[in-house]
């Protein structure tokens, strides 16, 4: 479709006014015929533009992180464990070392953390601080189309995260079955949806800054990340705090890496319930983040 | 500059004193006092449950670490080469660890806030206080804080067990040497920071740190020019530092580590107050 | 004081009204920020809403930038329900909110060239298009520069040419140059009147009486929700005032008692903490009248009514607290 073609029914018949300049090649109809179809694409775009203002930062979590945990735990502290006897039972009778072990659980977590960058202090400053979302608003896209071009955004800097990561793993061979193993990505990547879209739909909601986030970090960030048979299976917790594990999206995006890393075998059952449940939070933190974009921009 | 310097004596000196007879004349006014009271009542009237909750973040690694890694790797080897427990192992290091984290986060985050957005030191410098008495004064907030993660931390690992050695005790004014350490230094480099991008690089610098300072297994697993680098990082001493501390094995080496920290804190100090007089009593 | 609905007072066709509200309401819990008012703006006026804080501008605004729905009543934009039809009524047009809501995370320039593309709006129009705004805002040679670098007036300006990146036939400006210094108002208020000779209907809340009476045609007097008058700027003062005011300061304590021996001169008097002021048609022979009493205000200062004047005489209380 070339511009020619989307202007056909350009409003002035010049195409430069003495006072308004430079015309518009499109009618407001026109206009709005276009953003109801793309206006989610429109601010994706935009979305990930205003990445490049941070891009040190996108860069340095992309390259910086893997490089650090691979050596602090994927090197260091797998030197450790592995003198130390403990073998992780790939549940076919063969086993696989503490790197391999921990591999997919340093891919999910790094997703996690991005989603967790990106959905909370942002989100709440769009309304808040830099009132970042009241502009778009004020143009043709709806507020919905706002939610869903952040998360496409948001879909393409976990893409840039989890790709990056990848890498670093094979470059350690911390990745045994290769073949399956880059599927991992978008078990990340759902992984991070999973958390980060729920925590988009509560940032959202906030009307004061009273500390919630530090909060979450603490009390919700961190246990999922310790508890969620990252850096120790499951099982080696407690049966009474092992239901954290299960409600964690981390521990489900893991053991899905783990899967498709180095073949880890379960019931086929639970890896159903893994995938349903990370959609499930994905989607119903996707609505509910629409409907509070939805209501406070219509305030 | 003749210019400047002929007119910031009159701005600085109270009306009853002549600076020159004091000592620190124009950047200390002994009045670290109004400082450390204002950041009390700041901090517990508006974020005081996210200040306690602060403590539960080394509490829950420990837990973590200890028994679900605890249970893969046993026994490591401790200060003196006995084997202890993987959680005897870490708990000192978590310390000294959240010790720095808090430290870290007070004098960076916080400061470079009130520096830059609330213009809190503006306001203050503009008073007969000093820049000393600023810094020291959010230093010693930080520090306080710091005491009573260290305090409810040591309870922590005495109801699991972990305190073999009533020189256990002692890990808690060490931790306050550690986080002073962290907190000056960390408050001399924010002086320097201009954007809150800045600010990610402290993360950049701290998450290594933790990960590689033998918090989490021994130094003897990296070769020797890393082992050389680590040594050379503050978190190691504060580390092995608290480690000693825990079984009681105090010896010259644990003074050497105290002393790195002596240097640290002395060393931000001085920078930290001449950054302050350069940003604020131009 | 009934509610007075549009009168209009040019004849107009109904294609040419590009806004109507008919009762409109909104309603917050049990707060009614929109109190049911009714108005029609045709093409190419400029139409003013006036009023102080919270009078409930800029819930008005909001309801016809179709980004808030409004309780009850009836709202048409271009013939389009914007509660029905917001993207199509939106795509008509231009926004200066009352805070600003640039893009810090992007430059200057780039902040027009994004907020072009949320219009679907081609690079090959846009690129040419946002040098044109920036010249028109006097921002040329801040293209490159960070937002956060800009003074207050310099992002203002920015958002009236971010406003303008697709073309509107209607802009909405919502109290546009509050916080401004007096020059930069100035500046505005040009830019503002050079695109209303070329035809653009601007639609704008402000509680500086200068201001209304500098550029709309026509406006209504809102307070608390609800319409107290409406009228071309010239046409209420005529109806709502004198054509002179004298205001007298006694001294805090004196004025209320000194108001009491003012009694009939000129038309009405209106005592205020601060000053007495006399409505009168001829504000010099008041001001004889005043001396001739033995009256000797510590300060006297004859001026030609304002709308400041309308809005007192209307609701009894200051426009500005």
């Amino acid at each position: 479709m070339t511009e020619q073609q989307l202007s056909g029914g350009t409003p002035a018949a010049d195409a430069h006014h003495a006072v308004l300049g430079l015309r518009s090649p499109l009618t407001p109809e026109q206009t709005a015929v276009r953003v109801r179809r793309f206006g989610a694409f429109y601010y994706a775009d935009m979305w990930i533009r205003r990445m490049r203002g941070y891009g040190w930062t996108v860069l340095m979590t992309a390259v910086g992180t893997p490089l650090v945990y691979l050596f602090g735990m994927g090197v260091g502290l797998a030197s450790l464990v592995d003198t130390n006897g403990a073998a992780f039972d790939a549940g076919d009778g063969t086993t696989v070392s503490y790197l391999v072990f921990v591999a997919p659980a340093l891919l999910a977590t790094a997703a996690i953390m991005v989603a967790s960058e990106e959905n909370t202090y942002t989100v709440m400053g769009g309304f808040k601080w830099h009132r970042t979302y009241y502009g778009p608003n004020a143009s043709p896209l709806s507020s919905a189309q706002l939610v869903d071009g952040h998360v496409l955004g948001f879909g393409v800097r976990l893409l840039i995260t989890t790709g990056t990561y990848f890498a670093f793993l094979l470059i350690f061979g911390a990745v045994e079955q290769p073949g399956t193993g880059w599927l991992m990505i978008f078990s990340a990547i759902l992984g991070g949806m999973a958390f980060g879209l729920p925590l988009m739909a509560f940032s959202a909601k906030l009307e004061e800054d009273k500390g919630q986030f530090a909060m979450v970090q603490r009390f919700i960030v961190m246990p999922l990340f310790l508890f969620s048979g990252t850096f120790f299976p499951l099982e080696s917790l407690p049966g009474a705090i092992r239901w954290i594990g299960w409600i964690s999206p981390l521990w489900h995006s893991t053991e899905l890496g783990r899967i498709l890393s180095y073949g880890h075998t379960e019931p086929a059952a639970l890896t159903a319930v893994h995938v349903a449940y990370l959609v499930l939070l994905a989607l119903a933190g996707w609505a509910l983040a629409r409907r509070n974009f939805t209501r406070r921009l219509g305030k | 500059m003749t210019a400047e310097h002929t007119v910031s004596p009159p701005r600085l000196a109270p009306a009853q004193l002549d600076p020159k007879d004091r000592f620190l004349g124009s950047l200390y006014a002994r009045n670290i006092r109004s400082v450390f009271a204002r950041g009390l009542k700041a901090t517990w009237g508006s974020n005081w449950a996210v200040m306690i909750s602060g403590f539960v973040e080394p509490v829950l690694y420990l837990v973590a670490m200890g028994i679900g890694l605890g249970s893969l790797i046993g026994t490591v080897a401790g200060p003196g080469g006995e084997q202890i427990g993987y959680a005897n192992y870490i708990a000192p290091a978590l310390l000294a660890v959240s010790a720095m984290n808090g430290a870290v986060y007070d004098s960076t985050m916080n400061v470079f806030f009130k520096l830059n957005f609330a213009k809190l030191y503006e306001g203050m410098l503009a008073t007969s206080l000093g820049p000393l008495d600023v810094a020291l004064g959010e230093i010693l907030l930080a520090l306080l804080r710091g005491a009573m993660y260290a305090t409810g931390f040591t309870a922590v690992m005495g109801a699991m067990g972990l305190i073999t050695s009533p020189w256990a005790l002692l890990m808690i004014p060490a931790a306050v040497v550690v986080a002073f350490g962290f907190a000056s230094f960390g408050m001399a480099v924010t002086s320097y920071m201009k954007t809150f991008q800045q600010l990610d690089w402290v993360s950049f610098v701290m998450l290594p740190m933790f990960l590689f300072s033998a918090t989490f297994y021994p130094l003897s697993v990296y070769p020797e020019g890393v082992q050389w680098f680590i040594q050379a990082l503050p978190l190691w001493h504060g580390v092995e530092m608290m480690r000693q501390i825990s079984v009681g094995m105090i010896s010259w080496g644990t003074a050497g580590h105290l002393l790195y920290f002596l240097v640290m804190i002395a060393l931000g100090l001085v920078v930290t107050t001449r950054r302050l007089r350069a940003l604020f009593l131009k | 004081m009934p509610q007075i609905t549009s009168t209009p007072t040019v004849p107009r066709t109904a294609s040419s009204t590009v806004i109507s509200a008919r009762n409109l309401r909104k309603t917050y819990g049990t707060f009614n920020a929109v109190d049911g008012i009714s108005f029609e703006v045709p093409a190419g006026e400029s139409f003013g809403l006036l009023g102080p804080n919270g009078a409930g501008k800029s819930t008005t605004m909001k309801m016809i930038g179709g980004v808030s729905s409004r309780t009850s009543g009836d709202l048409s934009i271009m013939g389009l329900d914007p509660d029905r039809y917001g993207p199509e009524v939106r795509a008509h047009l231009g926004v200066v909110p009352q805070q600003d809501n640039l893009d810090e995370d992007l430059r200057v320039r780039d902040n027009l060239l994004a907020y072009g593309r949320y219009f679907g709006l081609p690079k090959s129009y846009l690129q040419p298009k946002a040098d044109e705004l920036l010249e028109f805002a006097q921002l040329a040679d801040k293209a490159g520069a960070r937002v956060d670098s800009l003074s207050g007036g310099m992002k203002r300006r920015l958002t009236i040419a971010r406003s303008l990146i697709n073309d509107p036939k209607i802009l909405l400006l919502d109290e546009p140059t509050t916080g401004l210094d007096p020059q930069a108002r100035h500046i505005l208020w040009d830019r503002l009147f050079r695109l209303k000779e070329a035809g653009v209907t601007l639609i704008l809340t402000t509680h500086y009486m200068d201001e209304a009476e500098q550029l709309c045609d026509r406006l209504i007097v809102v307070d608390k929700g609800a319409i107290m008058a409406e009228g071309s700027p010239a046409a209420l003062i005529r109806e709502h005032s004198t054509r002179e005011v004298v205001e007298l300061r006694f001294g805090s304590e004196r004025n209320t008692t000194v108001a009491r021996e003012l009694e009939g001169i000129g038309e009405r008097l209106e005592t205020l903490p601060d000053r007495v002021l006399i409505y009168a048609n001829d504000g010099e022979a008041a001001l004889e009248a005043v001396s001739s009493r033995g009256l000797h205000p510590i300060t006297s200062l004859v001026r030609r009514s304002s709308l400041e004047d309308v809005f007192l005489r209307l609701t009894g209380r200051s426009l500005v607290d």
